[in-house]
């Protein structure tokens, strides 16, 4: 690909504080996220994802901190930036939606305010003009009845419009790049879908990148162009939509992608992979599926493995493909 | 300036201060609602209430009377003391509605016509017992002024930032209620002087830290709540979120502890006065300079009760709104009218 990427992330390695020195919750994930694609970071609760979108906004809260690694938001070196112009970047250069619309509303004032502070940190507007950007804005993610809607307060609205109005404000100063961390996961199935089509309509529109950070891969069935599989703070997969879906490597993408309910497997009992993520400072030396993985031989729990690229789109992170790779050729 | 003149301004200024706010209220359905709830809740409190507000401006509106003589020419009456004769004064005391003195049976100036009796110097006791309302609201009112931004600046900023400015304001709160509190006040108006600046000013110092500890227990849980993290993720600065999306949160607290410290206070200057400190004309010191007339035989009580009905129906009415304040502003029951 030709083009700059929106977002750069090299190696970055958060780290919280353990009980013996510091657990890295991410510990070396690279992603990169063109103009106008979407990326889905997949995986199960607990595995990182919403760290690595915190720490691209320098957002990670204390004690964690990012340890290493190189963040390059729209050209600018994130972690290098001097905190008053992180603040600029934040809302301007990139915005984040977040998971819980219902508590993500100051409660105590009104959303067409809230969307109005949202416009006017960045640029020095008049209330009336930011308003009228707040009403434009409104009816361009879907809130019926805009004008009134910007005096109503939080409790007054229902999830999926709470979720719109979060929308808004993230759009507000029209970002590269949008991280939608959970967007949907909070609202109901009919509310979800809206919700999905307001993103990928506002991805062709204004070619914003979104980064969207999921556990339901039906949401990034739906959405994503590219996956990135995440377990236990590393990438396990990755690859476009198509190679992951349509071929998964990595056993844990597969033992997924099985856990989904299908209408093919009728009455068959629901594939679950055993166990939980372990806690970060619990992992194993080696592969950190090993102790959970069907697959499981004898370099997974010594040998960290490396990249076996199976396409030009498409590499996993597995001692297991990495044989049959070699097999193949 | 005259004393008169400060505080016919500061009355100007009060009442303008109560009509914008009035305005913002009116404005801001969630406020204007909580006062509508209050007032169908609370009606003979709210009209209590009202009614000491009114008699405290009343007296804090004075002027100098054109063509008095002697001392009354430098003395400013107020709007209270206009309600009663020019000299409204006896020898000694004298019983309610009596014609004659309660020692002696000497004839009064004014037969019949106090009320509630004199007291020992031949005040008349219904006239001191309204002056009081000044005093109490004054010394109330001004406390709360004092503590209420004490207790923000450093619990907010102890909540919010954490770490070593957390630990300063913990060790103050924790030296401050080290020192046992009347202790303190005395030193504090022994050093500072009695006037009524100085005693709320003592009073404040004193008052903060509890109302401290509870914004910075609030501020710690609204900190982790996700639209501050949404705010930072906006780009919003600390100093925005915390005047923007905490102190906003804070302020049904804010609103609940003035109603709470209000009470408290004049209940402590009671106290106080009891000690001789107090504010001159509160009826705290009423109740210390009818201490003694308890022993007399037959029982002089106008006095004492006057002041304690007095004082005891703001405190009662100002906490029964406290109470309703506290339901109304809940979270959960503001939801549930929803």
């Amino acid at each position: 690909m030709t083009t700059d990427p929106v977002l750069e992330v090299r190696d970055l390695v958060t780290t919280f504080p353990a009980e013996s020195g510091r657990a890295a919750v991410v510990d070396g994930i690279s992603l990169r996220i063109a103009p106008r694609e979407v990326l889905a970071l997949v995986g199960e609760s607990g595995c990182g994802k919403s760290v690595t979108a915190l720490s691209i906004l320098r957002l990670v809260p204390k004690p964690g901190r990012v340890e290493s690694g190189r963040i390059t938001l729209a050209g600018r070196d994130v972690r290098a930036l001097p905190v008053s112009e992180m603040r600029a970047v934040r809302g301007a250069v990139a915005a984040m939606i977040f998971q819980e619309p219902m508590t993500s509303l100051n409660p105590v004032q009104a959303v067409g305010a809230q969307v109005v502070e949202a416009i006017r940190l960045h640029e020095k507007v008049s209330a009336a003009a930011a308003r009228a950007r707040c009403v434009e804005l409104f009816g361009r993610v879907g809130i019926p009845d805009a004008d009134a809607r910007f005096e109503s307060y939080p409790h007054q609205l229902s999830g999926g419009l709470k979720q719109r109005v979060m929308i808004a404000m993230a759009l507000s100063m029209q970002p590269k790049l949008l991280i939608a961390d959970e967007p949907t996961t909070a609202l109901d199935v009919t509310i979800q879908a809206q919700i999905l089509d307001l993103l990928r309509e506002i991805r062709d529109r204004f070619g914003t990148a979104i980064l969207l950070i999921s556990h339901n891969l039906g949401v990034v069935n739906e959405l994503a162009d590219r996956i990135a599989v995440m377990y236990a703070g590393q990438v396990a997969e990755e690859g476009t939509r198509e190679d992951l879906l349509a071929n998964p490597r990595h056993p844990y993408t597969q033992r997924l992608l099985a856990s989904i309910p299908s209408r093919t497997r009728r009455g068959e009992p629901l594939a679950e992979i055993p166990g939980v993520v372990p806690s970060p400072g619990e992992w194993p030396a080696g592969c950190r599926f090993t102790t959970r993985c069907h697959r499981a031989f004898e370099p997974c729990a010594e040998n960290v493995p490396c990249a076996t690229q199976i396409s030009d789109t498409h590499r996993a992170y597995c001692h297991a493909v990495a044989r049959e790779e070699e097999g193949a050729t | 300036m005259e004393a008169h003149v400060v505080s016919n301004t500061v009355v100007v200024g009060l009442v303008a201060g109560v009509l914008y706010t009035a305005r913002v209220v009116r404005r801001s359905r969630f406020w204007s609602d909580a006062i509508r709830e209050l007032g169908r809740r609370r009606p003979i409190a709210l009209a209590a209430i009202a009614f000491y507000v009114a008699l405290g401006l009343a007296d804090s509106v004075a002027w100098l009377d054109r063509g008095a003589e002697g001392i009354a020419a430098h003395t400013p009456r107020s709007l209270v003391d206009r309600l009663f004769p020019a000299d409204f004064q006896e020898r000694s005391y004298s019983a309610p509605l009596a014609f004659e003195e309660f020692y002696g049976g000497a004839g009064l100036r004014f037969p019949g016509q106090h009320w509630l009796g004199t007291d020992i110097l031949g005040r008349d006791v219904l006239h001191m017992a309204l002056k009081g309302a000044r005093v109490a609201l004054l010394l109330g009112g001004l406390t709360s002024l004092i503590v209420i931004p004490l207790a923000l600046l450093f619990g907010m900023s102890a909540g919010y930032f954490g770490g070593r400015i957390d630990d300063a304001v913990f060790f103050a709160i924790s030296t401050l209620s080290s020192i046992p509190t009347l202790l303190l006040l005395i030193a504090l108006i022994v050093a500072l002087g009695r006037g009524p600046v100085q005693v709320c000013f003592a009073m404040g110092v004193t008052g903060w830290v509890s109302f401290a500890r509870v914004i910075r227990g609030e501020t710690l849980k609204l900190r982790e709540l996700d639209y501050v993290a949404a705010a930072r993720a906006l780009g919003a600065s600390e100093a925005r979120i915390l005047l923007r999306h905490i102190l906003p949160n804070l302020m049904h607290l804010v609103v609940i502890t003035f109603v709470l410290l209000f009470s408290g206070m004049v209940l402590t200057e009671a106290v106080l006065a009891f000690l001789g400190i107090g504010l001159d004309g509160s009826w705290g010191q009423m109740i210390d300079q009818a201490r003694d007339e308890l022993a007399r035989d037959p029982i002089i009580f106008w006095n004492l009760a006057a002041a304690s009905v007095a004082l005891f129906g703001l405190i009662l009415s100002v906490n029964f709104v406290g109470d309703a304040i506290r339901d109304i502003l809940d979270p959960r029951t503001v939801r549930e009218n929803v």
